[in-house]
């Protein structure tokens, strides 16, 4: 029997769901709000309504260089994905389309790796790093976010390529399409929806990174991870302005998730219901 | 043309044995039902010949090409998936377009071989709309187009119809059957379904586990069935086997008469009660309890009796099959 619904059902289910939300969302309202608060505003206690000051952004930007950090994240998280693509799609698509016996146990294998805490292989990673000349260089911690992400890139499109039924690859092999017929007129305009939602979640994924961004970087390759982390020691006190410093950095990853959260939703639910 | 000869083939997946040895020859413009239970090899013999799965032995030649290695594509042959197999994100005229465009024809033969085939197929109407906006029949009919344009030298049916529901099953039964009177190529259709095999084959290929059972046209495995598989198989409401004593009657180890060979009379050979009555109208088919076992019969339309009531039935002696213990037919 279907359960019946009725409008007080949806309105408290509404409600709920607002408040939830607003739970999760608060800490980083807060900061926004925050950011437009003088610093004596800031320090005095807990206020919903700020004054509108630009004061403390003036000051993030004068003081220090946004556009260098926000540089390194943009060429960070693009150029990680980019590479984790690279070698991902045709990854994925060997184990979606001529699975062997161990194919699970090689996907388990990868997402294992993500089981393990970072700070384990801190050391080792950073002497390395250091013996390659790697530290504080954008190629080195491309490479290494690459690494991080490659698993969960892995899963998500090998996900997707399972959707693409057998056949219709088989349909178009009888249809007289090559190899690489099969792959332009087929196969990738049937999985660029999947593709596109993977990168979007791993832009996401290495714009927020911090535990790498801010070990292995200094001043050259840091990234807004390392330029927030930079920020709360000197002005730790200085709540508005950290605040402020604290918006720039999520406001552009804020935005692309809010415009692409349609694909972001279909991307991470895929798979699930049909 | 569309000679297909199949010699010596199997296929084994691993250490099993799916198909362990078959000859086969189809005729230019035959219309060749595979027919067969579930997991009996039918599918995959189906996929050897369009080369979609390799054989593990013997070769397979079309008009007398070989083509055991080739690649599908080379084989020039058209398929029709059970699931279709459309490009969902091609509209129709695309999707009907394609092989043609890897055939690299020019677009002005493409928008012509397009227009005519969707006017063959009922389909001008649905050309700029897409699979997801099709109903199951128009996009069985927009899979037949797509295999139709490009003049294969043989089609391949895959169980086509089997998504679809009873009615239109019936429809595109008759609409496949008019096209292969209409184009006179080679069809090869596979399908679980004896009564799609009896209504729309030349010639039916009765499979049963890897093995053909026996090759004819429907009358000839209706009128005299090789092997009690046969004869189960064939012929809706199934044939009634009886064993023992009413069989040794007649120097047999089974004998076979069919629902429609069995006459209700007064008096007669053998006493039933009757369990079901199914009245269809035109017919009446009669699940029985009876001295030689359960029995089914096809009686008249009009025939009054009902659950419980004892009748007599009595074989038409002239149509009663015979098999020895093996389960061949005695001739």
């Amino acid at each position: 029997m279907a359960r019946k619904v009725t409008t007080r059902h949806k309105i408290v289910a509404t409600a709920a769901a607002w408040a939830v939300a607003l739970i999760i969302f608060f800490p980083i309202l807060y900061t926004i709000i925050t950011s437009f608060k003088s610093e004596t505003e800031a320090i005095a206690g807990f206020k919903l309504i700020p004054s509108f000051t630009t004061e403390s952004y003036r000051e993030v930007q004068g003081q220090y260089n946004y556009f260098k950090p926000f540089m390194n994240s943009v060429i960070l998280s693009v150029g990680s994905t980019l590479l984790a693509l690279l070698i991902a799609v045709p990854a994925a698509w060997a184990m979606a389309f001529s699975p062997t016996k161990r194919t699970k146990d090689v996907l388990m294998w990868m997402l294992s790796t993500k089981m393990m805490p970072a700070v384990a292989v801190l050391f080792p990673m950073y002497i390395i790093f250091r013996d390659l000349g790697l530290l504080d260089s954008r190629i080195g911690l491309t490479l290494m976010l690459t690494m991080i992400n490659l698993p969960i890139v892995v899963w998500m499109l090998y996900t997707y390529f399972r959707e693409i039924p057998g056949e219709i690859l088989e349909a178009a092999r009888m249809d007289g399409a090559s190899l690489w017929n099969e792959i332009v007129y087929v196969l990738t305009p049937m999985a660029v929806p999947g593709i596109a939602s993977t990168m979007l979640l791993n832009i996401i994924l290495a714009w927020n990174e911090a535990f790498w961004t801010i070990r292995l970087t200094t001043t050259e390759a840091a990234p807004l991870t390392a330029f927030i982390s930079s920020f709360s020691s000197p002005q730790g006190l200085f709540w508005a302005k950290l605040s402020a410093a604290s918006t720039l950095a999520i406001a552009p990853i804020l935005i692309m998730g809010w415009f692409s959260q349609k694909q972001l939703v279909r991307g991470l639910t895929f798979g699930a219901v049909k | 043309m569309g000679n297909i000869t199949l010699k010596n083939v199997s296929k084994s997946f691993g250490a099993t044995n799916i198909i362990p040895d078959i000859d086969l020859v189809i005729e230019d413009g035959e219309f060749v039902v595979f027919v067969g239970p579930s997991g009996c090899g039918k599918s995959t013999l189906l996929r050897l010949i369009a080369g979609l799965e390799d054989t593990s032995g013997g070769t397979i030649e079309i008009d007398g090409r070989d083509v055991t290695n080739e690649a599908p594509a080379k084989r020039k042959l058209a398929m029709v998936f059970q699931s279709y197999a459309l490009y969902p994100h091609m509209t129709v005229a695309k999707n009907i377009a394609f092989p043609l465009k890897m055939a690299g024809e020019d677009q002005a033969t493409i928008d012509r071989k397009v227009k005519a085939a969707a006017a063959t197929l009922n389909l001008t109407n649905y050309l700029e709309r897409r699979p997801g906006q099709l109903s199951g029949g128009q996009r069985q009919r927009v899979a037949i187009g797509r295999a139709i344009v490009r003049q294969p030298s043989a089609f391949l049916f895959d169980e086509p119809l089997s998504n679809l529901d009873a009615a239109l099953r019936g429809t595109m039964r008759l609409e496949i059957t008019e096209l292969h009177q209409q184009l006179k190529t080679t069809m090869i259709y596979v399908t679980h379904d004896q009564v799609e095999a009896m209504t729309m084959a030349d010639k039916i290929v009765v499979l049963n586990a890897g093995n053909i059972e026996q090759v004819g046209s429907p009358m000839e495995l209706y009128k005299a069935p090789k092997n009690l598989f046969v004869a189960g198989f064939i012929g809706s409401p199934k044939m009634n086997l009886v064993t023992g004593a009413a069989a040794a009657k007649h120097n047999a180890a089974t004998i076979g008469i069919r629902p429609e060979h069995l006459r209700v009379t007064t008096p007669g050979e053998w006493k039933a009660t009757v369990g079901v009555a199914e009245h269809l109208g035109s017919d009446t088919f009669l699940h029985v309890n009876s001295e030689v076992g359960p029995l089914t019969v096809r009686a008249d339309g009009e025939i009054k009796v009902a659950h419980g009531d004892e009748i007599w039935l009595t074989p038409d002696a002239a149509k009663l099959h015979r098999f020895d213990t093996d389960g061949k037919a005695i001739r």
